[in-house]
């Protein structure tokens, strides 16, 4: 199990825009694995139980926060931060996960278990608990979406987030960041 | 040449040329009507790019070392187990823990040196006695099962000597499972040495010669107290030979073989019912 906690981290890292979200999400993903030990069967995939864990862990915590949101957006500068690793283009990355997070989350899941898991689609139907025909619809929806919100980054700053209840204030700062 | 341009493709066919899912040939297929739709064309190349930008988000995460509350998180199971003695009260889960990530996750990596100390986690030292037990039913399967001659100590002919012999030795009444019904019969069993006791295999033979052993003893890292609730089947694949081995009323039992893993969980789950 602790070979998969780098691409949980990682995945979990794009789901929620926010490095310390995202770790926490990982242990307690890891938590709720260990005392729900027995639901997994043997012999099946251990990567996709642990997403299906993580995955009812995340649907929770957006029901749960209504400012969930709020901190995701707060957050933006310590992400800049994060990005100073050379790996991708800073600010490329930080529009790809800004993008991102403008995505309902059942759709961003999506997105990200095909696009960064590499994950079969029948897999992810049985990960987030749904038909694989809502899958493809979400998947089709996810990435018209993002193609048109990497298309309009001027817009993306100026609009609000779909699924986030940030004030103007915090969107207008941003803008004074770039 | 000209061809009736085939219809367009849909999104979904769209999204399996992108992520490459689905049999080759459909992907072939899709391929070709392709060519006739520069509207899907564009849209395929738009998600590509997107796909391609997501592989490689925040790829140094992946390279990062895994801060140690998560390590942690992962270990928990044993943390309960080594901070008391009753561990068994928890359900076995932390056995259950151990044999699943001790046994899955070092299988990987240290098989080799099962045999000395390995300087990682607690969870190795409290993963040692299965490892070691499967890989000693695995030793013995592949020492015996090849044997044309010997095969066997005492052979099915004699299988209620056989049984009461090994019985006495391993001081537990055994019952030798009856695999006819999915073609293996009984070649025979012997008496093997083992840490906390004497241990026992049995090897069983189909139509076709191929050959699986059940090896079982005594688990000396488990208290008297387990419930025989405790049981989970956990597979391990070592030197090429698949193995099914779990732990009841402590007791273990691996049975290894040249199966396709189904078929061994099969026999396995039919050997676990009728024991």
């Amino acid at each position: 199990m602790v070979a998969q906690i780098p691409s949980l981290r990682r995945y979990a890292r794009a789901l929620t825009g926010d490095v310390w979200a995202a770790d926490d999400l990982v242990q307690d993903t890891l938590e709720r694995a260990c005392s729900k030990w027995r639901l997994w069967l043997v012999g099946t995939n251990l990567r996709a139980w642990l997403f299906s864990v993580m995955h009812n862990l995340f649907v929770n915590q957006m029901r749960q926060s209504a400012g969930g949101g709020q901190a995701a957006m707060l957050d933006i500068d310590d992400l800049a931060d994060d990005l100073s690793a050379p790996a991708s283009n800073p600010d490329q990355a930080l529009d790809l996960q800004r993008c991102l997070l403008r995505l309902p989350p059942e759709q961003r899941e999506v997105l990200l278990l095909v696009s960064m898991e590499d994950m079969s689609y029948a897999e992810i139907a049985k990960v987030t608990g749904v038909p694989m025909g809502t899958v493809m619809s979400r998947l089709s929806r996810a990435r018209a979406r993002f193609q048109s919100l990497l298309d309009a980054p001027a817009r993306v700053l100026a609009d609000p987030p779909i699924d986030h209840a940030a004030p103007t204030r915090a969107v207008t700062t941003l803008h004074r960041l770039k | 040449m000209n061809r009736k341009p085939d219809r367009p493709l849909s999104d979904d066919e769209l999204h399996a040329l992108v992520d490459g899912q689905g049999p080759l040939d459909d992907l072939a297929a899709l391929q070709m009507r392709l060519a006739d739709d520069p509207d899907a064309q564009a849209r395929l190349a738009q998600w590509q790019r997107q796909r391609d930008a997501l592989q490689r988000l925040h790829a140094q995460v992946l390279s990062e070392a895994v801060p140690a509350n998560l390590l942690q998180a992962a270990q928990a199971g044993n943390a309960v187990r080594t901070s008391s003695n009753h561990w068994w009260r928890y359900g076995g889960m932390a056995a259950g823990v151990v044999m699943a990530f001790g046994a899955g996750w070092l299988a990987n990596a240290n098989w080799q040196k099962v045999g000395g100390r390995e300087a990682t986690a607690p969870s190795m030292a409290s993963a040692q006695p299965e490892r070691e037990f499967v890989r000693q039913a695995v030793l013995a399967h592949a020492v015996y099962a090849p044997e044309i001659r010997h095969p066997v100590e005492v052979s099915a002919q004699e299988q209620k000597h056989l049984v009461q012999w090994l019985s006495k030795r391993l001081d537990k009444p055994l019952k030798v499972p009856d695999l006819t019904a999915q073609g293996f019969d009984l070649v025979g069993g012997r008496l093997l040495p083992g840490e906390a006791g004497a241990r026992a295999q049995f090897m069983f033979q189909d139509a076709t010669g191929q050959r699986v052993t059940l090896y079982l003893g005594t688990m000396e890292s488990v208290a008297a107290g387990v419930s025989g609730k405790e049981t989970r089947f956990r597979f391990e694949s070592q030197a090429a030979i698949p193995s099914f081995y779990w732990v009841d009323q402590g007791f273990g039992y691996a049975l290894a073989g040249q199966l396709p893993r189904a078929s061994l969980m099969q026999l396995a789950q039919e050997i676990y019912r009728q024991l």
